[in-house]
């Protein structure tokens, strides 16, 4: 007992906390990732089943809606910009909303910390098959956000739910396997709930923290003590749950629209990145090219690379796990294939545009290759710090708020979890919150590659039943977006300025004065009378 | 001929001076009085997906506080007098163009606001909803300070 004494008084919080955190999370990566040996074409290449099981389900969803996720883009715009919003719908939640929403959940570290540790791992070749996943992801994600809001449930309050749980029960109930539904939407829950803590908590915490901690000195700053990620966790999880649990909703209204802010100000800050080594782009672009196929080593090193890739982009914009579907459910449509449509813009924004403006700027500066520096947001700040060296303050505001807000699209996504499965009360929703916010803390005092194992594996088994319920109704998504484009083709659809009646406001637009419904507004009668 | 005045109600002390002013001319010129309360919303606002869930609920009860507590006293005090034809109109939207589109529903002679004082910062980054009514609205806007 005395001999054990020194070696728990010498370990910190931080490591006890992950000491007893580890293990459990290398059981389930261990199950989540089980992998096949491709040994028959280099030694050392395996195949997580899990990214077969996702590309497979976009690679088969792109072929079977005829590349929907293509042909859907341009009227998905038109539908954000609300063309085809009927004035009725004024005051709900409009495509715009439930996209930026859903964007604002995904839009993450993933986005940063991911994307290098995908270049990191892969080399500048995954940021290729990075973007490949992404178009194939949309399809992905426009199939599962139809399917939302076709069995979303509206309550007699006006409240509305939906996500994969519902359209799993419902869909499947109505294919005749009721029960098999049942069981994937309990399943769905479980692991959004695991998924919840892991991915959309603790990743986020802990890359927080990494980056709070890398600005202010590294671990000889002042965030360098031994529970300096106990105490961070504390703040951020009073901070999460001021908003999650006391319902402070002038905070969230304040980050969501700091965090959309802050999205196009990163975007703004990486293309300075790529401006400042202007010259270099050209390489960088024709080394990730051929890295992706990376001849000099072999067919397995391109496998390596792909999967590194793919996975990355799987945890970035979240096709195929249903987690937007929940988000997109609230969306104030009559036609489910609307919603589709506006889905698809998702993991474009996510990884075609975002991530690959990170992995441009990790490859043109070098930083993926340093082996001094952790795999991780750490990666993106040094190639920030080429261009100038507060530049990483700028990446750590724009990290904590991502991890923010995705904090807060998950809490929410748990909480629809946890209702499912135990009921719509007050006990459920203040416990889960609470839960949430104690695991904002673990998240910030575990390292890296405890809380990444998790939250991949916790993430990746929610595609498990999604997409085996996607395949079942794929045939009810198929009639749902093809008969939406056939009435568009049609003219049976039309924008609303077509119609004969006044569009909703538009911000600084001035179309509600030109007339559009044919009325003319008389002369004022002479101020003279008066 | 138009047929009414539209009168946008914030609950403010300049609103209901500009109410007085609008009930003054509509009596002169024997027209409706439209009274709006605009609840400001914008379909581009970024919200949480719990206040999306939410919006419809938090919609009516928008509209019913605002009902209750600016339109309906407004409306109550000027039909008191008998001479006047008086409607109350809750809305969600961009309280100009709004007004805009209500006074072309309402086949309005004039958009009469009061001039509310918003710090110099605030209108400078967000404008007002008098100056905006001025470059939005085809027909005369009348402001009450």
């Amino acid at each position: 007992m005395n001999a054990s004494l020194p070696s728990v008084q010498a370990a910190t919080f931080d490591e006890q906390v992950n000491d007893v955190f580890a293990p459990i999370s290398d059981v389930i990566t261990g199950i989540v990732f089980a992998a096949v040996p491709l040994d028959f074409i280099d030694e050392g290449v395996e195949l997580p089943l899990i990214v077969v099981w996702l590309v497979v389900a976009g690679i088969f969803f792109t072929i079977y809606l005829k590349g929907f996720q293509f042909r859907a883009f341009g009227h998905a715009i038109q539908l954000i910009k609300g063309k085809y919003d009927d004035p009725e719908d004024a005051g709900e939640v409009t495509h715009f909303q439930a996209l930026a929403t859903a964007v604002s959940g995904t839009v993450g570290l993933g986005n940063i910390a991911g994307v290098a540790v995908a270049v990191s791992l892969g080399g500048p070749g995954a940021t290729f098959w990075m973007i490949i996943a992404g178009l194939v992801g949309m399809c992905t994600k426009g199939v599962e956000c139809t399917l939302g809001v076709k069995y979303r449930r509206v309550y007699p309050d006006g409240r509305v739910s939906g996500g994969p749980m519902y359209y799993l029960s419902q869909g499947l109930k109505e294919k005749g396997k009721g029960t098999l539904g049942k069981v994937l939407a309990v399943l769905f829950c479980i692991f959004t709930l695991g998924g919840a803590v892991g991915g959309g908590n603790m990743f986020q915490a802990n890359q927080a923290f990494a980056q709070a901690q890398s600005v202010t000195g590294g671990a000889d700053g002042w965030l360098g003590f031994g529970a300096a990620g106990a105490v961070f966790g504390l703040v951020l999880a009073i901070l999460v749950g001021a908003v999650i649990i006391g319902g402070i909703r002038s905070i969230a209204r304040v980050t969501d629209k700091l965090v959309p802010f802050m999205a196009i100000f990163y975007v703004v800050a990486c293309l300075s990145v790529l401006f400042a080594n202007f010259a270099q782009i050209p390489d960088a672009l024709w080394e990730i090219l051929r890295t992706a196929f990376s001849p000099e080593a072999g067919f397995g090193g391109v496998v390596g690379v792909l999967i590194q890739g793919f996975r990355r982009a799987a945890f970035s914009n979240e096709a195929g796990l249903g987690s937007a579907a929940i988000a997109h459910s609230a969306v104030k449509t009559n036609e489910p294939a609307t919603e589709g449509h506006v889905a698809v813009l998702e993991p474009f924004v996510d990884t075609v545009v975002i991530c690959t403006m990170t992995a441009l700027a990790i490859v043109i500066t070098g930083t993926w290759a340093d082996e001094a520096s952790a795999p991780g947001v750490e990666t993106t700040s040094a190639a920030f710090e080429t261009v100038a060296s507060w530049f990483p303050i700028v990446l750590a505001v724009a990290v904590i708020l991502f991890a923010y807000s995705t904090m807060l699209a998950w809490s929410y996504y748990g909480l629809k979890a946890s209702t499912y499965l135990f009921g719509e009360s007050m006990l459920v929703d203040r416990t889960w919150k609470l839960i949430f916010c104690i695991f904002v803390v673990i998240g910030a005092s575990s390292t890296l590659d405890a809380v990444i194992g998790f939250s991949d594996s916790m993430i990746f088994l929610m595609s498990l039943p999604n997409i085996i319920g996607l395949y079942i109704l794929s045939r009810v998504v198929k009639r749902e977006l093809f008969g939406y484009r056939e009435r568009l083709a049609d003219g049976a659809l039309l924008p609303v300025a077509e119609r004969g009646v006044t569009p909703r406001p538009t911000g600084g637009s001035t179309a509600g004065s030109t007339g559009n419904d044919g009325t003319t507004i008389n002369p004022p009668p002479s101020v003279d009378g008066r | 001929m138009s047929a009414s005045i539209i009168v946008g109600l914030d609950g403010s002390e300049a609103s209901g001076r500009a109410a007085d002013a609008a009930a003054d001319a509509a009596r002169r010129h024997d027209l409706r009085l439209v009274l709006a309360c605009v609840v400001p919303w914008s379909p581009y606002s970024f919200s949480t997906a719990e206040e999306n869930e939410r919006r419809a609920i938090d919609k009516e009860r928008e509209a019913k506080s605002a009902r209750e507590r600016v339109l309906d006293p407004a409306v109550a005090r000027l039909s008191a007098a008998a001479d006047l034809t008086v409607e109350g109109v809750v809305r969600h939207g961009h309280p100009a163009e709004t007004l805009v589109a209500l006074a072309r529903e309402h086949d309005a002679a004039w958009i009469i606001v009061g001039r509310t004082g918003q710090s110099r910062v605030r209108t400078l980054l967000f404008g007002s909803t008098p100056s905006s009514l001025i470059q939005l609205s085809p027909i005369p806007v009348l402001v009450v300070p």
